[in-house]
């Protein structure tokens, strides 16, 4: 337990280490979840609309 | 259903699609293999540069900010040089996908030059009692960030968004060929201005226990820009093509 | 041979005539040019009233308040440049011409200079001595300034011809613009500083120098490219 802590302490220089890598992964993590989601709608947008055009021919 | 009624805008909608359609398939094909190698590079790089590497014996364990600052900063120089390659087959070839490629990845890096500067403060802090240090490498990511800015705003900024990746595809060649000059020009001010007290982001001389965390870092982070722009692509040419097919329908095809 | 010549005799030409076209419009609005140096002595003049009056803490600062108050009155006069020509039409038709456009935007770089760039070197001595700058540091202003001046119009007339007709093209030219004009700025103001510290003003000006050449070469093919697509 006293080494997590130790660990986790980063030789007191935990407010700086942890919010950069909290920053990074928020930012990146972030990133990601935007491009997939745009992915996902658009995707469903032109399966509906080929679906359409395909039921009307 | 080849009818007569528009066989020129037809073939040039195909012409249209024919490209992208091919860079579809191939995007759909190595995403799957590319999002893997992200994950597994960025997990291993994270594993070694927080467990693994061992702390400086200057900057004890704020090095590790280290792990994740430099590796943003060259994607912020590596995404402008992708921006501005695309940029430039744009305006010469006129390749269509150039043009969805600089506009897809200019907010990418313009993300990773905000991370280089946060992360860079972060680190600062606690080195040189300063939230922000007029520092040359700062400095210079921080006009790569307006540089940034201003691509992402005039890309925006038209009515017609084709002629918006046009002008600003001209701007990245313009920037692109600035940022040597800009890189020369703020050292060179930083070093004329320096202050009594050396204050420089010194990497730590960098030790192979230390480095191999860093390159796998760097090329995880590289693996995830080319992922997400391949993705960001994809997003943008469905919306042609959702657009495309919303117009056709209108017309009544 | 011959045929080289004639060309670069027709480029010269289509040079002389665009200057001169730009120069006489330029003539009958006077006040444009006066508004620009206006603007740079009243901005100028803002900075002792936010910093105080200290005179040695003015001379210290003085290089960089001229620099950027002259680059900020070049900035904003930039809409003269292509605007006007486009709202008008006749920027369709100089880009129709049978002449390389690149010349054409050349020449009005150089007209835009002449009127706004110029008049602010002319103008600069004043600031300088509201500033109390030291003697010595006046040749090497002005010679700094009439190398970076014209970066600052060529630079800037790219930034002038991608906004053209883009929404809120006002606010975007100085966001695109500003990034480009730094490192003429940090030429300009160490040249003076080392011409005041007494170190040598050479490299500084060979700078700037190379600066204005890489600028003359560039600028106005890709502020060209800019005005065709505005045109399109």
């Amino acid at each position: 337990m006293q080494a997590l802590q130790d660990y986790l302490a980063m030789g007191g220089y935990a407010p700086y280490v942890w919010p950069a890598y909290g920053l990074t992964a928020l930012v990146m993590g972030g990133l990601a979840v935007q491009a997939v989601r745009r992915l996902r709608t658009h995707q469903r947008a032109v399966a509906a609309l080929e679906r359409e055009s395909a039921g009307e021919s | 259903m080849t009818d007569t009624a528009a066989p020129a805008q037809r073939r040039w909608n195909l012409h249209r699609w024919a490209n992208p359609g091919r860079f579809l398939r191939l995007a759909d094909a190595v995403l799957p293999w590319l999002s893997a190698l992200t994950a597994v590079l960025l997990a291993a790089g994270l594993v070694g540069a927080l467990a693994v590497a061992p702390p400086d014996y200057q900057q004890g364990m704020s090095v590790k900010i280290m792990y994740v600052h430099v590796p943003s900063a060259w994607l912020a120089l590596f995404a402008y040089t992708a921006v501005a390659a695309a940029s430039l087959v744009a305006l010469v070839w006129r390749h269509p996908l150039a043009d969805i490629a600089a506009h897809a990845a200019s907010p990418v890096g313009a993300a990773f030059t905000f991370l280089a500067l946060a992360t860079g403060s972060l680190w600062g802090k606690p080195m040189w009692g300063a939230w922000w240090v007029w520092d040359a490498r700062l400095t210079s990511m921080l006009v790569l960030f307006f540089l940034y800015l201003g691509h992402m705003a005039l890309a925006g900024a038209f009515e017609d968004p084709a002629r918006g990746r046009k002008a600003a595809a001209v701007l990245a060649l313009v920037g692109f060929v600035n940022v040597p000059v800009i890189k020369f020009s703020v050292d060179w001010w930083n070093t004329l201005h320096q202050t009594a007290s050396v204050m420089r982001f010194d990497d730590p001389a960098i030790h192979a226990s230390m480095l191999w965390p860093l390159l796998v870092m760097g090329i995880g982070f590289t693996a995830f820009f080319i992922t997400l722009v391949l993705v960001r692509m994809k997003a943008d040419l469905l919306a042609v093509r959702a657009r495309n097919l919303r117009a056709m329908r209108l017309r009544g095809d | 041979m011959k045929e080289g010549g004639a060309v670069s005799a027709g480029m010269a030409a289509t040079f002389a005539h665009v200057l001169g076209r730009d120069l006489r419009l330029a003539l009958r609005q006077r006040g444009d040019a006066a508004l620009s140096v206006l603007f740079f002595v009243l901005a100028a003049s803002l900075f002792p009233f936010g910093v105080g009056a200290n005179a040695e803490l003015l001379a210290r600062i003085a290089p960089g308040v001229v620099w950027v108050t002259a680059l900020l009155a070049v900035l904003l006069s930039l809409d003269r440049l292509f605007e006007r020509d486009h709202l008008d039409g006749s920027l369709e038709l100089l880009a129709r011409a049978p002449a390389p456009l690149g010349v054409i935007v050349a020449a009005k770089m150089a007209a835009h200079w002449l009127t706004t760039g110029l008049p602010v070197v002319v103008a600069a001595p004043i600031i300088a001595g509201m500033y109390a700058l030291p003697p010595s540091g006046y040749p090497v202003l002005m010679m700094a300034m009439l190398l970076g001046t014209p970066c600052l119009s060529l630079i800037g007339g790219v930034g002038a011809a991608l906004t053209l007709g883009a929404r809120r093209g006002g606010v975007l030219m100085p966001l695109v613009v500003l990034p480009l004009y730094i490192p003429v700025l940090i030429f300009g103001v160490t040249a003076v500083d080392a011409s005041l510290a007494g170190l040598p003003v050479r490299p500084h000006l060979m700078l700037l120098g190379a600066m204005l050449l890489g600028a003359a070469a560039l600028a106005p093919w890709a502020a060209a490219a800019g005005v065709r697509q505005a045109v399109a």
